[in-house]
């Protein structure tokens, strides 16, 4: 749904705010907050009426076209949509069975059930990974990736050929033939303390991979894995936004300016949203 | 063979900050101007919305809005003796792309440089002698001075809108602001941003122990503003995603929000996006540029663009690499000394860390990266060196820039980083930590510059331009210094924990660090030991005009972007009221 909103008079800051939505696209819920928030933003009653109808004709493309719609026409959100349910099978599409394996007792144990969160899987932390890995930075875009390579210094960064994908799937491969050799399985079969030693002895720079590092390894399993799950929900991790609950983030709009003052000192509350609620 | 366009009166490479008042200013003379920008047309009408805007995955972890390195990048080593490799994905500093440039995603801290920074090299001499300055620290003057500028900065804080409290209106102190800073001629064009618990405790710690905090000078509007192009700028939300993100509010200053709409509705100005520039087309003979080549990347098509009048302003490494691959000026030699193109290149030496405040409740999300305060005791020559065995400085800052829970999340040393114990501490003190900076200054050396790397080339086949930096000896002690400054401050505040970084020895391409970098077309009085003269203007293309911080003979202790817009204010005046009337060099060598 599109709005074009315009700044009808300026008299003081609220009004003047709403000039930086003009012409920009808005939708019902923040449309809807946004006309809560002082009126500073109005719909544009002065549009045409047949462009509202030439919008409406045009039902889907309506956004693509960027038409105008009154503020009476916008329903707001009633509530969020449900969380998806944790309990719903999602297919994984990029990681292999035994890939996703090794990612989901990987986040399990970096992310442990308690009485904080659910574990890592259950927050959709191992679909995240699995999207991403799949998603056009998977496949390494925006990288630079002609050669030659050559093994550098830390200081140069990565300097390897695979793709984050690529690293990853190699990456697994060398974890499992590490824990095979040390604990005689692969890690998901480990028991929940050998998981933790396991992941200590890559961290430390310990565990020894066969051609590849497993320091480095570590090092970007964890990253992906805290990505996945403080991320927007929409990536498929943080399911019902529990981690930004667990810390006390609360999400969008993110608007504080009327906030800042009132709150010296004093937590502010808020139930998170995410940017599924305003869309 | 490139298909040749009409002539034009003038073309503008790159349209960021300094590329957009350049084109401003020229169709604002009259001239027809064509911008080329090699990324996306970054419109604020789709783009700069919410909420689309609060997603620190797409923005701050996969950089949304910064080069894309697979087209374009540059290769790196400590030392003229490594071997440089290429930086496959930025990470200690994020050049922007598209329309807007780095100015959509900065974070927006708007500072001007000292009076004795721009004479910066004859003020060591005259204070500590010739001889104290070492001799591979290659400063400069600049070749123009502070109260030149000052209209100039006067300019760029009102298109930006800068909130902030003067410390010194023209020569009389004002209280609450930097009493160091260079005399302005008139108030920031609004008041300062809101201040959060910890900058403000900062504050406190800092006026105990005699020092002077002030609030920072932020080019985010801390109220509704309508600036001298007349835009009206909306009041910043404090949303704490301003890093690396646009702003739906309008009130970070962006070339797109400030300026652009202004330049899309002229008829004499024409943008032309997803263009990669590959060449500048240089007659030596005449000491002109006649034009530029270009790849329409949506087409395959090359096309040569005359111009009468060639505005490069593209990021630092851009417009080193140009005038090296169009043979513009000699190329700077460390072994020698000798050259100018590449010279100089200065980076920004920062450190920090963060302090934990038990049980108390900081509501971290709810800032911006001007919410901060600062001293500026430290900085340049506002302190004496007699005896500390380095020069330069840097301001000290406590921000509360906001804190995105990926990446905004610390925790004190020796927490656990996963697992329950982690849960639990991350938990525990993502609501209750301040942090700190400092904005240390890069005296240049001569063994610090670019050039064009031997090996690796871009997806137009062109080489790569090469970096060569490290570290300096001085950079460290002056960095340290700062930091044990930092800790005083610290230790005034009282928290339960702290800790602060010392910067590693060698300079790394991973973390990020900062995105100031600065040099290799360095501005000054002789075409020997510069690129370009005072107006910018190339001493060996007359009509060729270089912008941007890649002019700076150095980095001193502040953010570059005000000085940067002063000096494209500068650098079009003389433009438009001297080079129009008689083309041909302003400056006579």
């Amino acid at each position: 749904v599109t709005a074009k909103l315009r700044w009808r008079r300026a008299e003081g800051a609220d009004r003047f705010q709403c000039a930086a939505y003009i012409g920009k696209r808005l939708s019902p819920a923040m449309l809807s907050w946004c006309a809560g928030e002082g009126e500073a933003l109005m719909a544009d009653d002065s549009l045409p009426r047949r462009r509202f109808l030439l919008g409406a004709g045009l039902a889907g493309t309506a956004m693509a076209a960027g038409i105008a719609e009154p503020l009476e026409a916008q329903q707001p959100t009633a509530s969020p949509p449900a969380a998806a349910s944790p309990q719903e099978p999602e297919p994984f599409v990029t990681l292999t069975a035994l890939e996703t394996a090794f990612i989901v007792a990987a986040v399990d144990t970096l992310i442990p059930a308690d009485e904080l969160s659910p574990s890592g899987s259950d927050c959709g932390v191992a679909i995240f990974i699995d999207r991403q890995l799949g998603s056009a930075w998977g496949g390494g875009g925006k990288m630079y990736r002609a050669g030659p390579f050559v093994k550098g210094k830390p200081e140069q960064g990565y300097q390897l050929a695979l793709t984050p994908r690529e690293y990853f799937a190699a990456g697994i491969a060398a974890a499992n033939a590490w824990a095979r050799k040390t604990y005689g399985k692969d890690f998901d079969r480990l028991a929940t303390a050998d998981r933790v030693a396991a992941l200590k002895a890559m961290e430390g720079g310990k565990a020894e991979f066969e051609h590849f590092d497993a320091r480095a390894f570590f090092g970007q399993l964890l990253s992906i894995t805290m990505a996945g799950f403080f991320a927007d929900p929409i990536y498929g991790g943080n399911r019902d936004m529990i981690a930004w609950k667990m810390i006390g983030f609360p999400g969008l709009p993110a608007t504080y300016a009327d906030k800042i003052d009132n709150y010296r000192d004093k937590r502010y509350v808020a139930a998170p949203q995410s940017i599924a609620d305003f869309s | 063979m490139a298909t040749r366009l009409k002539d034009i009166d003038a073309v503008v490479v790159g349209m960021g900050f300094s590329g957009a008042i350049l084109a401003r200013e020229l169709t604002k003379a009259g001239l027809n101007v064509v911008g080329l920008e090699r990324g996306a047309d970054r419109n604020v009408a789709e783009e700069f919305t919410l909420s689309r805007l609060r997603d620190e995955l797409r923005y701050v972890v996969r950089l949304e809005l910064m080069q894309d390195n697979s087209t374009d990048t540059i290769t790196f080593r400590n030392a003229p003796d490594e071997l440089a490799l290429p930086i496959r994905r930025f990470g200690a500093f994020l050049p922007g792309e598209g329309v807007g440039g780095t100015g959509i995603h900065w974070g927006a801290l708007h500072w001007r440089f000292l009076p004795t920074d721009f004479r910066i090299k004859s003020v060591l001499s005259e204070k500590y002698g010739a001889k104290a300055i070492p001799d591979t620290m290659s400063i400069q003057d600049w070749p123009v001075s502070y109260d030149e500028l000052e209209p100039f900065y006067d300019h760029f804080d009102k298109l930006c809108g800068v909130s902030g409290q003067a410390g010194n209106l023209r020569g009389t102190k004002v209280a609450g602001g930097n009493p160091f800073e260079g005399p302005r001629s008139e108030h920031y064009p609004n008041k300062p941003i809101k201040t959060g618990t910890g900058p403000a405790m900062f504050s406190a710690a800092a006026n105990s122990l005699g020092y002077h905090a002030f609030p920072v000078p932020v080019a985010t509007s801390s109220a509704a503003y309508v600036n001298p192009e007349g835009i009206t700028l909306g009041r910043c939300e404090y949303c704490g995603h301003c890093n690396r993100t646009a702003c739906e509010s309008n009130a970070k200053a962006s070339p797109n929000v400030n300026l652009m709409p202004v330049l899309r509705a002229d008829p004499r100005f024409e943008l032309r996006t997803r263009v990669f520039v590959t060449r500048l087309v240089y007659d030596k003979a005449a000491k002109r540029v006649t034009g530029v080549v270009y790849t329409d990347m949506q087409t395959g098509e090359e096309y040569e663009q005359p111009a009468g009048i060639v505005v490069l302003s593209s990021f630092v490494f851009g417009n080193t690499q140009q005038l090296l691959l169009a043979g513009i000026g000699e190329p700077y030699d460390p072994r020698t000394g000798k050259g100018v193109v590449g010279k100089n290149y200065c980076y920004q030496f920062e450190a920090g860390g963060e302090a934990f405040f038990e049980g108390r409740e900081f509501n971290p999300f709810m800032g911006a990266p001007g919410m901060a305060t600062a001293i500026d005791d430290f900085n340049g020559e506002n302190f004496d060196h007699s005896g500390l065995g380095f020069f330069g400085g840097g301001y000290i800052a406590c921000t509360n820039a906001g804190a995105p829970p990926i990446g905004g999340r610390v925790l004190p040393r020796g927490e656990p980083r996963w697992g329950a114990g982690w849960k639990q501490a991350t938990t525990k003190w993502y609501r209750s930590n301040t942090r700190f900076n400092t904005q240390g200054s890069v005296y240049a050396h001569r063994d610090n510059f670019m050039d064009l790397d031997p090996t690796y080339k871009d997806a137009l086949g062109r080489p790569l331009i090469r970096l060569t930096y490290n570290g300096t000896e001085n950079d460290h002690k002056m960095s340290r210094y700062l930091v044990d400054k930092l800790e005083s401050v610290v230790k005034a505040m009282n928290p339960t924990h702290y800790d602060l970084q010392n910067r590693p020895k060698n300079f790394t391409i991973v973390p990020y660090q900062s995105t100031h970098n600065t040099g290799g077309t360095i501005a000054g009085s002789d075409p020997k030991s510069s690129v370009v003269n005072r107006y910018l203007q190339a001493w060996d293309a007359h009509n060729l005009f270089i912008q941007g911080a890649s002019v700076f003979p150095q980095q001193h202790g502040y953010n570059p972007t005000g000085t940067l817009g002063a000096l494209a204010y500068w650098s079009a005046k003389a433009i438009t009221e001297q080079y129009l009337k008689s083309p041909g060099p302003l400056v006579h060598a």
